[in-house]
């Protein structure tokens, strides 16, 4: 099962590698892990996306909560929360494929960011499910790099009701 | 005040009686400020033990231990002490010197990144770079070790930072700001008349003791509960002596090397109350049985034991010492078990393991174990080492109102002769036996110096067979007697080590009056070493 843990954090040094560590340690996956400030700049917010079985999910928000540094954790399912990553692509084109790689990033909501004579940069931020769609339209293309962020998700306003 | 004395005040103001550790350049700016005060030092031999020292210290007088070592290898030394202190849930706080604030991060002399590397043995750990921090951290560090599900909490302060000037005055705080560390101390009430409820509906409850009995400090209320109430108790090993072990409720330690008898009564009952137990795999290797035909309450601290190894019917979240009361307080309907109390007598009866005669020459451990325990002083302090000698301590020691302490969670060889120097610091009056095997007593035997540096009266039983014992065992089974890295060649003479250090020797064998001798042993003045001559064959089981 997938879950989403997001993780109000102090913001001090060494508290990526705690909060990191504790998942290798525990054997628990990490899909993504993203951290970022708040509006308190002492306090950070990591998105942590992981899979596991019920016990696991437990666990993780458990030990989760008993890391001194961690103030809060809210662990919700992608439903219900709104989810985005940012992906910056770059690709090789050439006169036969450009019209479409053009035609994907309008269908995708995509937007060409940088340029040169035979490579673009695209960007695109979206749901990851939707991503790897863009990715999989891309395939024909030459990929030449791709950067993702993983995921940030809050939840939906009404989970707040 | 520069940062050195300020620790110092802050240790003074934590009522810190007795700091164990060793030296170094990067942590003497404190070593020399120690001296301005009343805090008794203790150098010991080599920094693991000193770890251990502060374990013993803390089971003991119920504070937090503290112990200190200099940077690089001191630090990293001091490691194996700080992770058996963090699995068996004891207040620690290791103070550790580090490098020049400007040259961390560029692998100087003597540098470790000691925060980085015990990561994952500690509550919570701190490198201190703003003298001024230094009150507020201590104040943190203390509460963190002691409150909650205890543990070590290391403090790393780089060597300008000891001796910077403080440039806010000195002040002590007193109370505590942490928004992201609020242990429950009080259980939830609606769970604990749950808990009272299914105690009266119970016709086979039992209750399994850990260690966290020990570190609340509720064994009266354990005990108090159980008798009102005719509820049978088992423990764990960490949990051994939360109720006297000749108590006509007592049905002995679980596991796979406790007493089939108490595994089975714990697999029949109909209510199984876990109290301050982990749940982890010596004690319960098949949860699945614990959980199935019962309502099992599990009582713990720390949120997340409950669940992590076996999901119980009833969760209750608290120390122990509150719930106990709340459930006295609250249970005005003393519950009769007394038929089901006779069932266990009855298995235990039955069940007993009858060991096979021991060869010739040598001691039965079983005998020997006994005759120790029933000669000792009835509040003394037993520790046991790890191996054989710990699976015969366990299941033939009678704690009455004394300690039993053992590494029961890491399993640390060498724990039990500088713990027993901790203890014994703590609490001067006590007798304090270590029963101990020649294979870690090669491994804490340095310590016998420390002993005799600041007259710390302890008795060391060495189980003496040549061999790493339990391992050997465990080849005879697994790999049928295909021995290999087990066999103890080259012993040193034991008598010439305790004439070495100046301490009283005796020994025994299949032939010697075991009684006579060990009474001889325990009332000799001064420290002594008796080794017990064992079958290298002998089996736990």
């Amino acid at each position: 099962m997938k879950r989403i843990y997001s993780v109000l954090v102090e913001n001090r040094a060494g508290v990526l590698s705690k909060v990191a560590g504790l998942f290798s340690r525990r054997n628990f996956n990490i899909d993504s892990l993203v951290v970022g400030e708040t509006a308190d700049k002492a306090v950070s917010c990591m998105t942590i996306v992981s899979t596991g079985d019920e016990r696991t999910i437990e666990q993780i928000e458990k030990q989760l909560n008993k890391k001194i540094d961690v103030i809060k954790v809210k662990t919700f399912k992608e439903s219900m929360s709104i989810n985005r990553e940012l992906m910056l692509i770059k690709v090789k084109y050439n006169k036969e494929n450009r019209r479409d790689i053009m035609e994907n990033c309008t269908i995708m909501n995509a937007q060409i960011v940088d340029m040169s004579k035979n490579m673009m940069l695209i960007q695109i931020c979206d749901t990851s499910e939707r991503i790897e769609l863009f990715i999989e339209m891309l395939k024909s293309v030459s990929i030449v790099e791709i950067a993702r962020t993983g995921t940030v998700a809050l939840t939906k306003c009404r989970e707040n009701q | 005040m520069i940062g050195a004395e300020a620790i110092v005040k802050c240790l003074e103001n934590e009522n810190t009686e007795v700091i164990f550790g060793y030296s170094g350049v990067a942590i003497d700016p404190f070593w020399n400020k120690i001296l301005d005060t009343n805090i008794k030092t203790v150098l010991i031999r080599t920094e693991q033990n000193a770890a251990h020292c502060a374990s013993g210290f803390a089971r003991i007088s119920g504070k937090v231990g503290v112990c200190a070592v200099t940077s690089g290898p001191g630090a990293t030394n001091l490691i194996t002490g700080i992770a058996t202190a963090y699995a068996d849930s004891i207040p620690l706080i290791a103070i550790t010197g580090q490098v020049n604030s400007d040259m961390i991060g560029s692998d100087v002399f003597q540098e470790a990144d000691i925060t980085g590397a015990v990561e994952s043995f500690v509550k919570y750990s701190y490198l201190i770079r703003n003298v001024n921090d230094i009150p507020r951290i201590f104040k943190e560090a203390f509460y963190i070790a002691n409150t909650g599900r205890k543990g070590p909490v290391l403090i790393d302060i780089p060597f300008d930072v000891q001796c910077a000037v403080l440039t806010e005055k000195f002040s002590y705080p007193e109370t505590i700001s942490m928004r992201s560390y609020k242990p429950t101390v009080n259980g939830n009430i609606v769970q604990i008349r749950k808990v009272i409820k299914e105690v009266e509906k119970a016709e086979r409850p039992i209750i399994c003791v850990g260690g966290g009995v020990h570190l609340s400090g509720a064994t009266n209320e354990l005990v108090k509960f159980a008798e009102l109430n005719d509820v049978p108790v088992v423990s764990t090993m960490m949990g051994i002596g939360a109720m006297p072990s000749d108590h006509p409720l007592f049905f002995g330690m679980v596991g796979n090397n406790g007493k089939a008898y108490a595994n089975r009564a714990m697999n029949e009952s109909d209510l199984l109350l876990m109290v301050g137990a982990r749940v982890a795999d010596r004690a319960v290797n098949r949860p699945d049985l614990i959980t199935e035909n019962k309502v099992m309450v599990h009582i713990d601290v720390d949120p997340a034991e409950i669940g992590k190894n076996v999901g119980p019917t009833i969760p209750l979240v608290g120390d122990i010492k509150h719930i106990f009361n709340d459930f006295l307080q609250l249970d005005d309907h003393p519950d009769d078990h007394r038929k089901w109390v006779e069932t266990l007598k009855g298995y235990k009866e039955e069940m007993k393991t009858i060991r096979e005669p021991v060869a010739d020459g040598y001691v039965d451990p079983e005998n020997y174990i006994r005759t120790l325990s029933k000669v000792m002083k009835d509040d003394a302090i037993y520790v046991a080492d790890v191996g054989q000698n710990q699976i015969w301590s366990c299941a033939y020691h009678i704690v009455k109102n004394g300690r039993f302490l053992t590494s029961g969670g890491m399993g640390t060889m060498g724990y039990s002769i500088p713990a027993a120097i901790g203890g014994k610091i703590a609490d001067p009056d006590k007798q304090v036996v270590a029963v101990i095997g020649d294979g870690a007593f090669q491994m804490c035997m340095m310590e016998l110096a420390t002993m005799r540096q600041y007259g710390v009266n302890i008795k060391i039983v060495i189980m003496k067979n040549g061999y790493l014992g339990m391992v050997r065992e465990h080849q005879h089974k697994a790999y049928n007697d295909r021995y290999s890295m087990v066999e103890l060649k080259g012993d040193p003479d034991i008598s010439l080590i305790a004439k070495a250090y100046g301490m009283a020797y005796y020994c025994v064998d299949g032939n010697s009056d075991i009684e006579e001798e060990t009474i001889k042993f325990l009332s000799d003045d001064r420290s002594g070493i008796m080794v017990v001559m064992v079958d290298p064959m002998a089996l736990t089981r």
